[in-house]
């Protein structure tokens, strides 16, 4: 293919952009429940990120990537103008770049799964045609943007109501929390683990049965359970800080839970939302190095590794200041709730990683603290914010839709 | 890009805190009657112009709490108890420091003086009335344990409990109310005629103290059946 490593160049840069784009910007909201409820400081939340942004982008990104690379776009349309699809993903990841900086100016709250979405399904269908959009897979992932806050406020409930009974609704809620906080740690490290396992290792050279799977995941579960069973022998309790706030000492044994669930948090953040960035880049890079649209390969690991590494910098050179405005926020978010939501966000992200979905986080997690409030659990929640927080991907899908569109032509012109 | 998230700012900030605060406010500043009462029936006028002054400048904080609580409760909020019951509750919280104010505001101004028979009684009536406003306060205190319970279970039933306690506290300051009565009728006859006035009226005025403290209860208590 003519321009081959151009374009390969170009995607790289525009997906980096992109990449640093979502660290920076997107992995403070990821991170802002655990943050706000106090349970870890911002310089623990920064070095989770880190970690763990990175190590879900490149142990469960691939399924969402995937999606992105070339499940929206029907390859049988494009098999004799793979050229159209180069254009058009380098667009979209521009496109998506561009609308996240001015967004982000203006303060206003968009995804950045949306921003991609719109800008590859704009592209495909004006530069295209119509045809050339899969709209029964693009449907299927609109929905999934309603299901997903639905699923995750469910869940969050449950798992609310759920402490209320096991723990603080009981005679001796301290001993109950020792007892069955670490349930719920294992809760965590199974979950993802076992996502993670099912969908997500293929491409690092593992192949697991289902009942391997389960085992393992059980293990993992069972490792990071022992972890934090370490941690919480190693509390101090302060009876005395009990007279004011009742559930003062129950609160710090639900601090642990909360480092482990924001752990889960920024994996699952990371195995959804590199997808944004490295999907486009992972389609350039496939039919520029083959020169079709209809590739079986499997995506070169160095890619989510770019990925990775993008958000972790987007972290590192602008996101620590988004997390830090968290930080010193006054909320009343106990870690007891900061844990209910973020486990009911993160799993309902992990799950959308493993079935291919690209979801928003942000609203997975708005969801899932609805959920909570809804339990009566929280003071006081700001509707008109969530309200605004829904409503921006209305207006991000046609942004980013023709920003690509502009995009997708300029670069038509340069290169053919 | 200015440094933001989002999911921080649909966090409203908690009207708990500062409803807590508020009542315990409130309640230093109805405690003050005490000494205030002390003084008075001692004759004491110099003494009591001092703690009246205290609790006027109580109360005023008290209004200044009130104020910034309100202001801070935007309609689109949700809440996990109803914003009208919450408000309400305020309300009655602040009446209770405005009607320690008027206590000792009407009794500085006229200088007021009771027969020795009915000072210790009117006394020990004051101090019930504020063992209400004490109580409803020791409720009001559970707010941020009903939250973290999601007004479920044990800590409904504790707040119930002691919903319950402040209407028996209530029920006795309504008998020594009636002792007090009693005991101010026999002798009114030998009385300045105004004086009686006004006495009656201090007394139950007193006995409103412990009727608002009760109406925070049973508000906190619709609070909790929602």
């Amino acid at each position: 293919m003519e321009y081959a490593t151009i374009f390969i160049i170009l995607a790289c840069v525009f997906g980096f952009f992109m990449a640093w784009g979502v660290g920076a910007n997107d992995v403070a909201n990821a991170m802002g429940t655990s943050v706000g409820s106090k349970a870890i400081t911002i310089k623990q939340a920064f070095i989770i990120a880190a970690i763990f942004e990175f190590a879900g982008a490149y142990l469960a990104g691939g399924e969402v990537t995937k999606t992105i690379r070339k499940g929206m776009i029907d390859s049988q349309v494009l098999a004799g103008s793979p050229e159209l699809v180069v254009y058009g993903m380098l667009a979209a990841l521009l496109a998506a770049g561009i609308w996240l900086m001015i967004a982000s100016r203006a303060g206003w709250p968009v995804s950045t799964t949306h921003s991609i979405v719109g800008a590859i399904v704009g592209f495909a269908a004006v530069g295209i045609g119509m045809d050339a959009v899969q709209w029964g897979k693009v449907g299927t992932i609109v929905l999934s943007w309603i299901i997903s806050p639905a699923l995750a406020g469910i869940i969050a409930y449950w798992l609310f109501v759920s402490v209320q009974r096991f723990i603080l609704d009981t005679p001796n809620p301290l001993e109950n929390a020792k007892r069955y906080v670490p349930v719920y740690i294992f809760l965590v490290g199974f979950v993802i683990a076992l996502v993670t396992l099912f969908k997500g290792l293929k491409h690092v050279g593992l192949k697991l049965s289902m009942g391997e799977s389960y085992l393992i995941g059980a293990l993992i579960g069972l490792v990071v359970m022992v972890i934090g069973i370490v941690f919480i022998r190693r509390l101090k309790f302060d009876p005395a800080a009990d007279s004011d706030f009742h559930f003062a000492n129950v609160e710090k044994v639900f601090g642990v839970l909360m480092i482990f669930t924001a752990c889960a948090m920024a994996f699952a953040h990371g195995s959804n939302d590199v997808a944004n960035a490295v999907g486009p880049l992972a389609a350039v890079v496939g039919i520029a190095e083959t020169g079709m649209v209809a590739q079986k390969t499997v995506m070169p690991s160095w890619i989510l590794l770019l990925g990775g590494a993008g958000i972790v910098i987007g972290l590192i050179t602008y996101g620590h200041k988004v997390i830090a405005t968290v930080g010193t926020g006054i909320t009343e978010l106990t870690p007891s709730r900061g844990f209910a939501a973020t486990l009911a966000a993160a799993t309902t992200v992990v799950i959308a990683s493993g079935t291919g979905l690209p979801i928003s986080t942000t609203h997975t997690l708005v969801g899932a603290v609805l959920g909570v409030g809804l339990a009566r659990g929280i003071a006081a929640l700001n509707l008109n914010v969530v309200r605004t927080i829904f409503l921006s991907w209305i207006v991000t899908l046609p942004a980013g839709a023709i920003l690509a569109i502009l995009f997708f032509y300029m670069l038509q012109g340069i290169f053919s | 890009m200015s440094p933001k998230s989002y999911i921080f700012s649909m966090f409203g900030s908690s009207p708990i805190r500062p409803m807590q605060q508020h009542m315990a406010k409130v309640q230093t500043c109805t405690n003050e009657l005490i000494p205030f009462f002390e003084a008075a029936l001692a004759g004491d006028w110099k003494k009591a112009a001092e703690v009246q002054k205290s609790i006027s400048d109580l109360e005023g904080a008290a209004d200044e709490l009130k104020r910034e609580l309100r202001l801070n409760l935007p309609s689109g909020l949700m809440m996990a108890m109803s914003r009208r019951d919450l408000l309400e509750t305020l309300t009655m919280q602040d009446r209770i420091a405005n009607k320690a104010k008027d206590i000792a505001g009407l009794m500085l101004g006229r200088k007021m003086s009771f027969p020795a028979e009915v000072g210790p009684l009117m006394l020990d009536f004051v101090k019930r009335c504020i063992d209400a406003s004490a109580q409803a306060q020791t409720a009001i205190n559970e707010l941020d344990e009903l939250v973290e319970t999601g007004f479920r279970g044990r800590e409904v039933e504790l707040v119930e409990s002691m919903i319950t306690r402040l209407d028996e506290i209530e029920g006795d300051t309504d008998k020594i109310q009636v002792a007090v009565r009693g005991k101010v009728f026999e002798m009114e006859k030998d009385l300045p005629p105004v004086d009686v006035m006004f006495i009656y009226r201090v007394i139950e005025w007193i006995g409103d103290l412990a009727d608002l403290a009760q109406r925070v209860g049973s508000r906190l208590e619709i609070m909790l059946a929602r």
